[in-house]
């Protein structure tokens, strides 16, 4: 994480929306915006253009309230899609505590999916981040359109895993939001790790407080 | 490769030297208000008047703002711009950098010139300099957490399945 600030007594974490154009990354801050009790939330900023695309960021904070003396803030960061935009991308990476790789399940934006995940991968590697290491969730957004893709399609593209080569870390970890699915698992005699993953509908508002909620998590008990 | 952006801690004591180098700044330049904002859009302190403006969502900005004119300056075969600055009818800002990972904001109005601003300013500046090289070299093994890793992580889990409707 980037700061304590013992003097205010106060922790503020770094969430990004990373993920391809219109996939729903604005979509999931303002359900957050409209759905958290507006004492808990700041003011929602947009910089985006007249056609209402993201041209620089969105952001969001929100306020976890008290916690041990310490004041608990989240700041929710969505990144522009278009890649074009990269330089302000790379930006608003800067000092993350979590990413949130929002993806459009739509069979024909697969190519704009896993383009866009080899650009947050790059991206996090020039600051010297490791994807690996960092809490990470990928959301497969739009589940509810007639020509999403099937979620294992999705999983073998964009969230394949990593290897494992850490001894600690090879060992068996449920999925905590999917039964019988795995988090670290061993294939052809090799371990493999992944981000956890969530089914959505931002515009309706599933799936968000989902992803919110884990990548949350994530990241306090990364604080520890 | 670290998991994420290195740590760092701003403690009370920081504050206090913080405070006595702004303070004066602020009375010696006329100036109303100083803010330290982190390089990735956190507000670290203010000194002198109480903004009236939100002031979580103005650090945002202005990380972004700075950031966005790093590039600008890369593109233009610089390094860096190491200040900046933004002329209002009434009300001035003037940003700096301060050791390439904080960023001084000063508000001004008309009560004062933006050549007194700048005059007092670099003095500050390089006060400031060594106070935060001095907070980020002490911090480079990583900060402790709030220093109760479990009982922390547990109340904070229970809020945010408050907050965010488990």
């Amino acid at each position: 994480m980037s700061m304590i600030n013992y003097a205010s007594r106060e922790i503020n974490c770094k969430l990004v929306y990373y993920g391809p154009g219109l996939g729903g990354k604005t979509t999931n801050l303002e359900h957050v915006y409209n759905k958290v009790a507006p004492g808990s939330r700041g003011k929602m900023i947009s910089l985006a253009t007249e056609t209402e695309r993201t041209l620089f960021f969105d952001f969001l904070p929100v306020d976890l309230g008290s916690v041990r003396g310490f004041k608990v803030k989240f700041h929710l960061y969505t990144v522009p899609g278009q890649v074009y935009y990269n330089a302000s991308r790379k930006l608003i990476l800067k000092g993350v505590d979590g990413v949130v790789f929002v993806a459009d399940s739509q069979i024909d934006r697969m190519d704009a999916n896993i383009e866009a995940m080899q650009n947050l991968y790059e991206n996090m590697a020039q600051y010297g981040y490791d994807m690996t290491r960092i809490p990470f969730a990928v959301q497969y957004n739009k589940r509810d359109l007639p020509n999403a893709a099937p979620i294992p399609e999705l999983q073998a593209a964009l969230n394949p895993g990593w290897p494992v080569s850490d001894a600690v870390r090879q060992r068996l970890v449920q999925d905590p939001y999917h039964e019988g699915e795995y988090l670290t698992f061993q294939h052809d005699g090799q371990w493999i790790e992944r981000a956890m993953y969530f089914e959505a509908v931002a515009l309706t508002g599933d799936g968000v407080f989902d992803t919110l909620r884990a990548i949350s998590k994530s990241v306090v008990k990364a604080l520890g | 490769m670290s998991a994420g952006a290195s740590s760092w801690s701003f403690r009370e004591d920081d504050a206090q030297r913080l405070q006595v180098i702004l303070t004066r700044f602020l009375r010696d330049a006329s100036a109303r208000t100083a803010l330290i904002v982190d390089r990735t859009g956190q507000l670290v302190a203010t000194v002198g008047e109480t903004p009236v403006f939100d002031p979580t969502a103005f650090a945002s900005l202005t990380a972004a703002d700075f950031s966005a004119n790093d590039q600008l300056a890369r593109m233009l075969g610089e390094p860096e711009f190491g200040v900046l600055f933004h002329q209002g009818e009434r009300e001035s800002m003037y940003l700096a950098d301060i050791a390439r990972r904080v960023i001084l904001v000063v508000l001004f109005d008309n009560r004062t010139t933006l050549g007194l601003v700048k005059l007092r300013v670099k003095p500050a500046v390089g006060e400031l300099n060594q106070l935060f090289a001095a907070m980020f070299e002490r911090d480079g093994a990583a900060a402790a957490g709030p220093g109760m890793a479990t009982e922390f992580v547990g109340e904070a889990e229970d809020e945010i399945d408050k907050l965010f409707g488990a």
